[in-house]
């Protein structure tokens, strides 16, 4: 699987969840907090399934829990995706 | 006119573990529980496989063959309770049809019978255009959950006013809380009022893999559901149903009934704020508690015991016992607060009813039931929660709360109507 | 026994904004003006390819752009049934001239009817399940599915923070919804947004229509829904309904209320005997109870929004319930449903909104289609044009699948 890139994280997040009225997700949003773009806990638990089903790994419940901005998201998923060999 | 006075007369019940009224009591005095490994499904690919389910054979429980074909077990469970609640209260045969009235809360309507319908419709998903000529003909009769509601009617022979409330979670307490209204403005002398809901397959299941708000101590079911404890990790989902009799004071007394408890009290609030979240302070909870015991014309102090939604969510526990603290004040260190479902799940728009059969138990019987699983205290819960262990003693008043999905939290009060001193002092209070 | 006089307060709950999508009309002003004059709003359904099945015909909501209204977070959370919600809401707020920041949010409440969910939304995730895998299952079904949805999210939309209620009876539902508004006015809440919409026009929705048998087959828009004809064979099945925003007199006239549409001055509910029973179904009963309830005689009711339901075993007993009650034609009745299909849990809160306009326009919509009325002798039907005459009060009738009435009058108000 191909590592996920911001463009990509984004597009799952328009496609899962639209975007609240005043957000602009095409800025720099790595680093900010999924409750300031507007994404609720229900967002990030909709847009984690959809990360588990197109990059097919598993992120457990303690994990969720750190994955407060799209930035976190990248380094989480981009981490695991890494061929173990 | 005087304010009309509603009592409980009869109850049924069809909880997790054996069915009927006594079976349930007996499991939740004792502290044993009924979560186990779901065997209503494979439930191998599931993220939580447990549930609290009924031990519940249609014919058995008398159901005719009609009945059972028409029917979800939803529907099964209702019909079920609905007659052990008749005869329970043996309704006097004087009473007008019309002055009968039905309320049923439920949740998630007649879940099984939809997903397995189409299942079947649309060829095990493969179809969007799904395929009418194999629906049941009483295909119909499912999706719209009002169909309870028309089977209490037509087991109890109300023909008063009939509907079901669905407001999630809360649905078994609001409906109550309906029936109460019905009576006390005077649109019925007698209302069966209950829930039902039947939820453990796997749509919903997968609901609540999705949220990661079930229990995942696949290993051990019968201790997964830890309300208030340290370690909680989750609800297990339940499911039955329990019906009252809800009676004017006056007729039941003219006709000699025998009487559980009054309801005294009833009040709901929504959170306003999220479908599923819950805020840390405790606010809204607190709120129907408020507005509950205002209307009861209670102090904290008049209330015995208090039959908690504990669904043993890390979230729910820690909003609810901030409410209670907010609501109740200090007199919340000294409340006994229990939560049932310890023992049998989240039943969902049912679990409201099964927990008032509980409290009006408490009442009759001067028991309060534990909290099963209960061995490890968490700092952000720190209330007495009845670990283990039910406790005999005098119950004259009780809080039952709940809250749900779609951000709806609601209490209810009842009372014994025993000329105890304690029963004396509060209504020298509410005089 | 203390008979049927209700002790429910003092209250005097009256209508003070009207929001509608519908098949005629996506704002009050649309579907009035389809309504009044005649103008069906039925054809063969267009959502989806419906020629394999034996229903083609419905009153489907046209041009109706949800994206347009509501927000793309709150889209993707949502079956239409709540978007169909959320717009006429906005609508009645608006037309209410509410500033909703005048109140305390515990002093508001939510009471939606609903009958089949949000059955499109759950069609989607059920596919998910079966095809993919219960990983597939998104996390908003849990929220877009059950009944309690719309009034959930209007909750929240709008702060409304008091006694919410969903009710589910289905068509009956739209006015057991005013009947529990006023309960909760009486109780001490301000102001209740009340109403239904419902949505079951999906694939899967109308199978599980279909399955009741009721209704009507054939593709000709205006020859499929007949009630009170000879030639009646069924019903047509609609989506959309009807939002209010419902407060006390008093409180809407010290706020400096832009119009008041009229005041509910009766209602009442009851459920039909067990088949079999050989007891007389229960609306004339509900009639009776609702008239008593307002202080009103038959005399002085105007007109009669029926239920129609367009099967002849019920439209017979509709017949002669309203017989019963006024006598030979004795009060006109009309059943503006047969522009819309019936809407279900969205069906009599149209049709208290299409009653508020004809008591302010003074004016009875018409019933369409109506070849050979069967209880001519019986029913003074109006049909195919607007009957001008003056309306105070209006009386309008909802009968539910499974045996559920409920009836409300509706008076206007000087």
């Amino acid at each position: 699987m191909s590592e996920l890139t911001m463009d990509s994280l984004k597009a799952i997040m328009l496609r899962c969840s639209g975007v609240e009225e005043g957000v602009d997700l095409g800025g720099d949003i790595a680093g900010q907090e999924f409750r300031d773009l507007g994404y609720d806990s229900l967002a990030v638990l909709e847009m984690t399934s959809q990360i588990q089903r197109e990059y097919q790994l598993e992120i457990p419940d303690e994990a969720i829990e750190e994955l407060n901005s799209p930035g976190d998201v990248l380094r989480y998923v981009n981490d695991r995706l890494t061929p173990a060999a | 006119m005087s304010e009309r006075r509603v009592v409980m007369t009869g109850m049924g019940v069809v909880a997790p573990g054996d069915p009927g009224r006594e079976a349930f009591w007996d499991l939740v005095s004792s502290g044993r529980t009924a979560t186990r490994t779901i065997s209503l499904f494979d439930p191998a690919p599931f993220r939580s496989r447990i549930g609290a389910e009924c031990v519940f054979d249609p014919e058995r429980a008398g159901l005719s063959y009609q009945e059972i074909r028409r029917t979800d077990r939803a529907g099964q469970f209702a019909l079920a309770a609905t007659r052990e609640a008749v005869a329970d209260a043996g309704i006097d045969p004087g009473v007008s049809p019309h002055r009968i009235g039905v309320s049923v809360g439920n949740g998630v309507g007649n879940a099984i019978s939809m997903e397995q319908e189409y299942r079947v419709v649309s060829d095990n998903g493969r179809a969007w255009l799904v395929d009418h000529r194999y629906a049941t003909p009483h295909l119909y009769s499912y999706v719209m959950s009002s169909s309870l509601a028309t089977e209490v009617a037509w087991a109890s022979g109300a023909e008063g006013p009939a509907t079901v409330i669905s407001t999630g979670c809360c649905a078994g307490i609001d409906a109550v809380g309906y029936g109460f209204d019905l009576i006390q403005e005077g649109s019925a002398d007698v209302v069966l009022a209950g829930a039902a809901d039947a939820p453990i397959y796997p749509i919903t299941v997968a609901c609540f893999d999705t949220l990661r708000a079930s229990s995942t101590s696949n290993d051990d079911p019968e201790r997964a559901c830890r309300p208030f404890d340290r370690r909680r990790n989750g609800l297990v989902l339940g499911e039955g149903s329990a019906v009252f009799v809800l009676e004017e004071y006056e007729h039941a007394v003219q006709r000699n009934a025998r009487i559980y408890c009054e309801v005294i009290a009833y009040a709901a609030r929504a959170n306003g704020y999220h479908m599923t979240g819950l805020k840390e302070d405790g606010r809204e909870m607190g709120e129907a508690i408020i507005a509950a015991m205002a209307q009861a014309k209670l102090n904290p102090d008049d209330l015995d015991y208090v039959n908690a939604h504990g669904s043993g969510t890390r979230q729910n526990d820690r909003h609810e016992t901030a409410a209670y603290k907010r609501s109740l004040g200090e007199y919340a260190y000294r409340l006994p607060i229990s939560s049932i479902k310890s023992m049998v799940g989240h039943s969902l728009g049912a679990i409201g009813s099964i927990e008032i059969g509980a409290s009006a138990l408490a009442i009759d019987r001067n028991v309060v039931p534990p909290t099963a699983n209960y061995t490890e205290a968490d700092p952000e819960c720190d209330l007495d929660y009845v670990p283990l262990t039910a406790r005999e003693q005098p119950v004259d008043t009780v809080l039952s709360v709940g809250s749900g999905f779609g951000g709806f939290q609601s209490a209810i009060v009842l009372a014994s109507i025993r000329d105890t001193a304690r029963g004396a002092h509060r209504r020298r209070v509410a005089a | 026994m203390s008979g049927d006089v209700t002790n429910r307060g003092r209250v005097r709950p009256v209508i003070t904004g009207l929001g509608a999508i519908a098949p005629t009309g996506n704002d009050v002003a649309a579907h009035w003006a389809s309504a009044r004059n005649g103008k069906s709003a039925l054809g063969v359904i267009s959502r989806f390819d419906s020629s394999g099945y034996p229903v083609r015909v419905a009153g489907e909501v046209r041009d109706f752009i949800a994206a347009d209204h509501v927000p793309s977070r709150l889209l993707r959370e949502t079956d239409p049934m709540t978007h169909f919600a959320l717009v006429a809401t906005r609508q009645a707020l608006n037309d209410a001239g509410v500033n909703l920041a005048d109140y305390s949010d515990l002093d508001l409440a939510v009471i939606t009817a609903n009958s089949s969910g949000g059955v499109e939304f759950g069609q989607q995730e059920l596919q998910k399940l079966y095809q993919e895998g219960p990983h597939a299952v998104g996390a908003y079904m849990s929220i877009a599915w059950f009944y309690a949805a719309t009034t959930g999210q209007l909750s929240i939309r709008y702060g409304m923070r008091g006694p919410c209620g969903v009710i589910v009876s289905e068509q009956a539902g739209g006015l057991d919804a005013l009947g529990q508004a006023r309960r909760v006015l009486a109780r001490g809440t301000r102001m209740v947004l009340a109403g239904g919409t419902d949505a079951s026009l999906s694939p899967y929705g109308l199978v599980c229509q279909l399955a009741n048998g009721l209704l009507a087959d054939g593709d000709q828009p205006d020859r499929v829904y007949l009630p009170f004809d000879s030639g009646a064979h069924g019903y047509v099945p609609g989506e959309g309904g009807a939002m209010f925003t419902v407060e006390d007199l008093s409180m809407a006239r010290a706020r400096g209320v832009p119009r008041i549409h009229g005041e509910l001055v009766g209602y009442a509910a009851t459920v039909d005997p067990r088949p079999g029973s050989g007891s007389e179904p229960g609306l004339r009963r509900a009639i009776e109870v609702a008239l008593r309830d307002a202080g009103v005689t038959p005399g002085q009711v105007d007109v009669v929004f029926a239920d129609g339901a367009g099967v002849p075993a019920r439209d017979r007993q509709e017949a002669a319930a309203i017989n019963a009650v006024f006598g030979s034609r004795g009060v006109p009745v009309t059943v503006p449903k047969t522009m819309t299909g019936r809407l279900y849990a969205g069906g009599a809160p149209l049709d208290v909104v299409t009653a508020l306009l004809a008591i302010r326009d003074g004016e009875i919509p018409p019933t369409v289609n109506i070849a050979d009325p069967t209880y001519a002798a019986e029913l003074d039907l109006v049909r195919d044009r607007p009957r001008p005459a003056p309306v105070r009060t209006v009386l309008v009738l909802a009968r539910g699948f499974g045996g559920f009435n409920a009836a409300v009058v509706l008076t206007a108000v000087d």
